[in-house]
């Protein structure tokens, strides 16, 4: 599988400080005007679309996931679910049978699903391209029927699943369960976006993505290629759990059928419709898998999967780098007709 | 003994229809180097159009033929109208279009000839064989027509010189276009044959899964599976790969105490990835070594 566009190596070539500098500051200004948003919406909305809305961040925070082992790593996967999956389990298990409260689970999901992670990228190390997404595939296809096995059914409700109860606002805060749970969401949300980008700008992160761009080449500089491949799984599958945490405490649910390969391919869709690669751009595929199945639902019962893949092709068409891309693109446009010829 | 035979027997009937679709997999990742995962849906369509053909009185032969041919025009114009637009696009790109196409396939089947189950007919009979009770005239014929339609690929990919283009175009489009090859065409055929293999593993698989727009999703899976499992690069080694997978899954379910019933598939997946933890490319794959 070949990355994203490398927009990293032609700006690491010669990059003027001052134009680093106005690059950031605008960017900085577009991530406080959207906080800026996201903290006004959920007292001008309905509290179901406020509900949607936490799920798209739980959703772009899955897709995180992946994005930091595909988008940057290289590593393909179509066994998110799986971790997501787990990451629900360990929360709604752990509030179900230990009491334990809600914000404690996302720290004990991450790191479960960061060992399972580490664990399954070692032998994922042996394999490239279709034959990795083949192995991850069987960790997807795995989990629902682990979950639903007999002797583990004391621990995970076996078919019947597990049922949560909503947190409550802490006292003396004056929202309602569903305004409190989305800017729970949304603090956590920031904290993660702000790791993942510092990672990805760190000498780590450079490593991580020179095994994407060429292995042989990272592995003569002297990255040890493997503990970074399987580290960026772990983590990766780190960031997947949390969300996963988070949606099961959204839903208030959690049952094996939720967590199928199907998932797995919405996130990947997600992940490609947001932009490969792309930080932000994963926030905007939690948009798309969360609203776009309604859309086509809404448009025609009947043939919903057909507008949904209408919608998804036309999507690619116009953002075939997906949405990131495109605000590159158009970002590169603007910028060359302003200058003087 | 007695039993294992038997299972081994059973499992072949199951691998025969993972083999046929794994070796559709494979054709069309030797024409344009990705898998499809819409590959089992343009099967599934093309068996309902055989149905269709069946129920408006056609002979049986007459509706596989036309739906063999009208699967083979219809790949080639899949490829010309989704997929040549955005052949440059990033592959997870190209990925998420088959992802549509997936969806578009399904839910219009769905629409067009609903959800209920349909029986299709086999031509093959179904009296039990040499009278065993586990594998019947219909699935040694489609074990049968597997390794037909595998040998008449081997000879049309090593013996015509159309056969020998379209290699060469996938495997190095840019020199193929130097020596003349129109590389897009042979891409286009490629999808035009995968189709039309498609097709034929579609209609021998209807008779044994029942016809209904969601009957390929397990079958394509274990296909992809199998086609992993022999290695992508060898068509043959797809076949064995998916009677591979429809053994180990029965033998599995048989053999290991307790867990073996419930789990079958998990181990069944289990057992594939470890033998690609030995061999990465499959167990007849070509290792390809790449120039730094």
């Amino acid at each position: 599988m070949t990355g994203p566009p490398r927009e990293t190596v032609a700006l690491a070539g010669a990059s003027p400080r001052a134009l680093v500098f106005a690059k950031t500051s605008t960017r900085q200004l577009l991530i406080a005007a959207t906080v800026i948003v996201a903290l006004v919406i959920p007292f001008v909305v309905k509290s179901f679309f406020v509900f949607q809305l936490t799920l798209v961040m739980v959703y772009g925070l899955a897709i995180l996931g992946l994005n930091l082992l595909t988008g940057f790593n290289g590593q393909f996967s179509l066994g998110h679910s799986a971790f997501y999956g787990i990451g629900a389990y360990t929360a709604a298990i752990l509030m179900e049978q230990l009491d334990l409260a809600y914000y404690w689970t996302l720290p004990c999901a991450g790191a479960v699903c960061f060992v399972v992670g580490f664990l399954f990228g070692l032998p994922a190390l042996r394999l490239q391209g279709l034959y990795l997404a083949l192995a991850t595939f069987a960790l997807a296809t795995a989990m629902p029927q682990i979950l639903k096995f007999q002797p583990l059914e004391p621990l995970t409700g076996g078919v019947q699943g597990i049922v949560i109860l909503k947190p409550d606002p802490p006292p003396g805060v004056p929202l309602d369960a569903d305004q409190w749970l989305y800017f729970f969401t949304l603090a956590v949300l920031l904290i993660m976006f702000a790791g993942a980008a510092n990672l990805v700008k760190s000498r780590t992160g450079r490593a991580i993505m020179a095994i994407r761009d060429h292995p042989i080449a990272a592995a003569a500089m002297g990255i040890n290629t493997s503990l970074y491949k399987t580290l960026t799984f772990g983590v990766s599958a780190l960031y997947t759990g949390v969300a996963g945490a988070l949606g099961a405490i959204a839903i208030q649910f959690v049952a094996p059928d939720s967590f199928t390969f199907l998932l797995s391919v919405s996130l990947l869709v997600g992940l490609v419709v947001g932009g490969v690669g792309s930080i932000p751009g994963s926030l905007f595929g939690g948009v798309f898998v969360l609203f776009v199945p309604n859309i086509a639902e809404r448009i025609s019962t009947g043939l919903a999967g057909a507008i949904y893949g209408v919608i998804l092709l036309l999507v690619i068409y116009v953002m075939p780098s997906g949405a990131a891309g495109f605000v590159r693109f158009a970002a590169a446009r603007l910028q060359s007709k302003g200058k003087p010829r | 003994m007695e039993l294992l035979l038997q299972q081994v027997l059973a499992g072949l009937a199951t691998g025969a229809i993972y083999a046929s679709m794994a070796l559709a997999v494979v054709m069309i990742y030797q024409a344009i180097d990705h898998l499809n995962f819409a590959q089992g849906e343009m099967a599934m369509f093309s068996t309902f159009l055989a149905w269709q053909m069946l129920q408006w009185g056609w002979p049986y032969w007459a509706a596989f033929i036309g739906s063999v041919a009208l699967s083979f025009v219809g790949g080639i114009a899949i490829e010309r109208v989704l997929f040549k637009p955005i052949q440059n696009a990033p592959i997870l790109s190209q990925l998420a279009a088959f992802i549509a196409l997936y969806g578009i396939l399904n839910s219009s089947a769905g629409w067009i000839w609903d959800f209920n189950i349909k029986t299709f007919p086999t031509p093959f009979g179904s009296a039990p064989l040499f009278g065993e009770r586990l594998i019947g005239t219909h699935q040694a014929g489609m074990i049968g027509v597997t390794l037909l339609m595998l040998c008449l690929l081997y000879l049309f990919f090593r013996g015509s010189r159309l056969g020998l283009a379209m290699r060469a175009a996938a495997t190095n489009p840019e020199s193929a276009r130097l020596v003349g090859i129109r590389v897009g065409w042979m891409i286009a055929l490629g999808w035009g044959m995968s189709a039309a293999v498609g097709a034929v593993a579609g209609m021998l698989i209807a008779p044994v899964v029942f016809l209904e727009p969601n009957m390929m999703l397990g079958v394509l899976l274990y296909g992809f599976a199998g086609a992993v499992l022999g290695g992508l690069s060898s068509p043959g080694g797809a076949v064995a790969g998916g009677f591979a997978v429809g053994v180990i899954e029965n033998l599995a379910g048989t053999f290991i105490p307790y867990v073996g019933r419930e789990l079958k598939l998990t181990i069944a997946l289990v057992v594939i990835v470890a033998v690609l933890m030995v061999k990465p490319s499959g167990v007849f794959g070509r290792t390809v070594v790449s120039r730094v």
